[in-house]
Formats: C-alpha cells, structure tokens, sequence
C-alpha cells in the first residue's frame, strides 16, 4: 500500500514537472514579452526596458527563468505579476481560492443528494415511468451548455420572478443559482451512473441470498445493493473534479463570484502570462493530488481492489 | 479473384449488422436525421437564409415575425440568417478539431503503444499531463498564446483533448502487437510503419470512431463557451456562443436573443450524443443480434 502510494506520488511529481514544462514554454511561445504587454503604448527607452527586463529576470536565457521559476514554485512561491504591480500572486490566489472551493463543495453536495437516490430509484424500478423519465431528464442535463442554463435561470428567478440576486454571494440566496447550473451535468453524469451501477449489482448473487432469507427488499436495497454499488461512483467523483473546474470559469465569469476561474480568464485579458502559468500549474496539482487520493480511498474502501 | 469477392461481402455483412443494431434505437435515427439536416444546412447557407449575416435588414430586437422568422439581434441582424451561417461555424470548428486530435492521439497513442519503453514512458507522461490540465483551462491558455479567432479555435481544441484518444489507441495497440496477423505481416517483410499504419490501426479505430461521435458535442459546447467568453470567434462572424454573449446584453428587452442560439446548441449536442451512444452500442461485437 505505502509502496503504491510512493509510486503514484513520484508518478504525479513527474507528471507536474511536464505540465510545468508545457505551460512554461507555451507562454515564451506567445509573441512579444510580458514587459512588452506591460508598457504597451508607454514611451520608454531602450534602457529603461532593458532594466524592466533584469529586473523580472527576462534577460536571463531561458533554461535559467524556467529554473528559477521552478524553484520558486516548489517553495510554495508564485512570484509577483508584472501586471498588477503590488500584489503577489499567491495572495491573489488565496483571495480567490475560498469562492471557488465553496462552489465545488456544495455542488458535489447537491449533486450527490439528488444522483444517488435517484439512479437507485431508477435501477429498482427500472423501465419504470420514473425511471424513463430521470434517465430523459439526465440525458438532456449533460447536453444543455452550462453558461446556457446560466442565462435562462437568470431570465427566470432572477429577472421575471425577483427571487434571487442575478450576480455576486453576498448573501446565501446568491449561491443557489451557480450552484445549480454547475450541478446539473454533474447530477445527470451521477445518476446514470448510479443507474447502472444499481442494475448490475442487483443481478449479484449475494443480493439473491439476502432476499432469500426473507430480508424486506428495501433492507436488501440499502444494506446490499446500495453500498456495493457506490464503489463505483466514488472512483468517478475525482475525475469529475477536472470537469468542475472548467465550469467553475465559466460560472464565476456569470454570476460576477470572485474565484479562481474569474482570477483565471482575467489575467488572460490581460495578458498576465505570470499569473496564468501559475495557475495552470496549482490546477494540474490539485488533479493530480485528488486523483491519487481516489485510487487510495477506493482501494481502502473496496478490499477487492489490490493495489500493486 | 474469387476469394476477394467472398471477403468483399463479408465485410458488407458486418457493416450491415451494424446498421441494423444502429436503425432499431430510434432516438439515434432521428438524431442522425438531424446532423444531416444540419450539414446540407452548413454546406448550402447562401441558399437558405434570407440574408446574410452581417447586414441589417430590420430594427434592433425585432420579435418574431413572417419577414423575420427568428426575429432579430441587439443591433438589427436577421437572427435566422445568423444561425444558419452560425451553424456552419459550428460544424466546421467541431469536425475540423475532432479530425486534428483523432489525428494527433491516434499517432501518440499507434507509437506509445507499439514501441513501449523509454518511448511509451516519456509519451504516456505527455498524455497524463495534457489530462492533469482541466480542459477548458488548457483551451484557454492556448487561446492566450495563439490568439482568438476561427482558425485557434479549432488549432486550440484539437491540441487539448487528443489525450483521450492516445490512452485508448496506446491500450489497443499493445495487445494487438501480439497477434498472429501482426507477426505474419512482419515475417513477410512488412516495414514497422506498414503494419501500424495498415494493419493495426484499422483493427483499433471502432472505439476511436464512437469516442470521436461522442465528444462532437463536448466540442461544440468548448467553442460556444470560448465564444460566449469572446476568447473564440470574433464578431461580426456568427457563432451560437457569440450569439449568446450579445443575448445576455439584451436579456432584459429581447429575451429571444438568448434563447434561440441554446436551443440549437442543446439540439445538436443532443442528436451527436444519442449517435453516439447508438454506434457504440452497435459497433460493439458482444452484442448479439
């Protein structure tokens, strides 16, 4: 176990370092410099770029930057942005990370609440009226474009009924709508999933006993076919995460919550390159970190599972 | 001469048992019914729009009328002429960057997969790496660097979601290094990229093929919401995400603005996907008749 661990972590670190490669020359790969962007229109002379440029370390050759950037990541360091002078972006980050997390937390939440019991329900009764009906329901979630629904919710409860505020989290009532269009692919993703998932455990043996000897079948369903076909979802749950993400960008950008997709799509206006490879990076982290923390609780949940 | 015959309606055979799983699901009839309807409409706009999209043929808002079946945009355009020339956008960017990284990830995944070792470890890293990035973050991070416009957008999308084909060609590959037909070919002298090109990948394209249907709509929607964040095609060139961005200016007044552009964009996402899942199941040779 501990050796696996090991392995998947070394794994990770590898796989960080390429994305750290990747990005780091995509944004030199981009034309002009960030003191380019930075003085735009602004008369400066030769010189006084020249200066701009060892001061952030640009007149380096860049195997060098790539290094010190490295090293600087590693220790936790994001650097400054040549953009928004003042400002380090690791506080940027830390000022935005807080909405963002909320965001995913309760929709992981509200999806989950209304996947599982639902795909159960579904699987039970299968080719039932509800059954048909959640599964059309969930077939159609996954194709509605996020920033779609975004905007016909709006129009809705926020517009024509008054009910909720159309941007910010001020208040609790300005969560409901994010958090809804964020976990409506999420929650018809889960429940078809749970669907199929309940069917194939309801065919196991062990079900057949337990309804043999005389269980209730709602105590075979909860006890038996539940809990075995949940193994299966929380091995998707750290996928999804990479799929959270992306809407979170555009959900933020909608709905004006100042988070890390909001920090993410404005540095790229602004040509922030700083900021923008930072942050590819601490996402490409946190993927990897939740993946190898899914194999290792699935395989702590489901003894089955031998990891080598 | 006779033998090729005989292999000929074999291979017919098979098709046509594909075709017959494929026929019975009708959801995915009508789903194909439609992309096609969808193609004639992108290949013809000229003919079958009553303007073009950049002209202003009516006043701002407009609703919907006889003259204006679709009514009109924040500044005047005809909203039908616009969707349909807008559905060419669609189309062009979601075939065109599915085709690049079908390409891409067929090659990374055919050489990773044949060749193993340092080879296999270094190009198996790539692929995890390219999968660490969430996908509409490493869109636009390439949309940073290359620019916004038609052309990136489809060179963005295809260069960040390749990975997904690699990992299953990379799969296939291995265990068909191994066959008999693969060892008969290279006894007969057949060169390396002959028997990956010629007889290896044909027998690894069927899950491509479903993964490539699948993913048509998730493209569509990656465009549409470069282009609703006006990171991907630039105004005045019609695109339903672009669409959708000028709609929310006007959600207050002219509601239909916004409405129509998601429609279409659900309905076409829906036809690939119930497509999809149809080729998938028929394709699939555990299926019995």
């Amino acid at each position: 176990m501990l050796n696996y661990v090991i392995r998947r972590l070394m794994q990770g670190i590898l796989t960080v370092l390429v994305v750290s490669v990747i990005t780091f020359s995509l944004m030199h790969l981009s034309p002009g410099d960030p003191i380019e962007a930075f003085v735009g229109e602004r008369p400066l002379t030769t010189e006084q770029l020249d200066l701009l440029r060892e001061r952030w370390g640009l007149d380096q050759p860049l195997y060098q930057q790539y290094l010190n950037w490295i090293s600087r990541m590693v220790q936790g360091d994001f650097g400054d942005s040549i953009m928004r002078p003042g400002q380090t972006i690791n506080t940027m980050i830390w000022d935005a990370a807080p909405a963002t997390i909320y965001l995913n937390i309760y929709t992981l939440i509200v999806s989950l609440g209304i996947a599982l019991p639902l795909g159960v329900a579904a699987g039970v009764k299968r080719y039932s009226g509800l059954d048909y009906g959640s599964m059309f329901v969930a077939v159609l979630g996954v194709c509605i474009p996020n920033f779609w629904l975004a905007i016909m919710l709006l129009l809705l409860f926020g517009l024509y009924l008054d009910w909720v505020p159309t941007s910010g989290v001020d208040s609790w009532s300005g969560w409901i709508m994010p958090v809804i269009v964020l976990a409506t692919a999420e929650t018809a993703l889960l429940a078809r999933l749970m669907r199929s998932s309940t069917v194939e455990v309801l065919t196991e043996d062990y079900v057949r006993t337990a309804r043999a000897k005389g269980l209730t079948s709602f105590a075979v369903i909860v006890r038996h076919a539940v809990r075995n076909a949940l193994l299966p979802i929380t091995s998707i749950i750290g996928y999804r995460i990479a799929f959270m993400l992306s809407g979170t960008i555009i959900v933020e950008q909608i709905f004006a919550i100042p988070g890390l997709g909001r920090l993410f799509i404005s540095a790229v206006y602004r040509t922030d390159y700083q900021v923008v490879q930072a942050m590819v990076l601490l996402f490409a982290v946190v993927i990897v970190l939740v993946n190898i923390l899914t194999d290792v609780l699935y395989a702590f949940i489901d003894p089955r599972i031998r990891l080598e | 001469m006779h033998r090729l015959a005989g292999r000929e309606r074999e291979h017919r055979s098979e098709f046509r048992r594909a075709w017959n799983r494929f026929k019975r699901y009708r959801p995915a009839f009508v789903g194909l019914v439609f992309i096609i309807l969808l193609c004639v409409v992108a290949l013809i706009p000229g003919v079958l729009s009553p303007y073009t999209a950049t002209e202003y043929p009516t006043t701002s808002g407009a609703s919907l009328s006889l003259d204006h079946p679709l009514g009109a945009d924040g500044i005047g355009r005809d909203m039908l002429s616009r969707m349909i020339f807008g559905t060419r956008v669609a189309l062009i960017v979601a075939l065109t960057a599915t085709f690049i990284s079908v390409a891409i990830g067929v090659m990374v995944g055919a050489t990773a997969g044949y060749f193993g070792g340092w080879i296999d470890s270094l190009l198996s890293r790539i692929i995890d790496a390219v999968m660490a990035i969430p996908l509409l973050v490493l869109i636009i991070a390439f949309v940073a660097v290359l620019g916004s416009g038609l052309f990136t957008t489809v060179l963005a999308i295809g260069l960040a979601i390749w990975a997904q084909y690699a990992r299953v060609m990379r799969a296939d590959i291995m265990s068909l290094r191994e066959r008999d037909y693969v060892l008969a070919a290279r006894t007969i002298g057949a060169s390396t990229s002959r028997i990956i090109a010629r007889h290896m990948i044909p027998n690894a394209l069927a899950p491509i093929i479903v993964i490539a249907t699948l993913s048509v709509g998730s493209v569509i929607i990656l465009e549409a919401a470069l282009s609703f964040l006006g990171l991907g095609v630039q105004p005045p060139d019609p695109s339903w995400g672009g669409m959708l961005a000028e709609g929310r200016r006007h959600i207050r007044n002219y509601p239909h603005i916004s409405i129509i552009p998601g429609v279409a964009i659900t309905l076409t996402v829906l036809a690939f996907n119930l497509v999809g899942d149809a080729l998938r199941d028929a394709l699939d040779p555990h299926q019995t008749e």
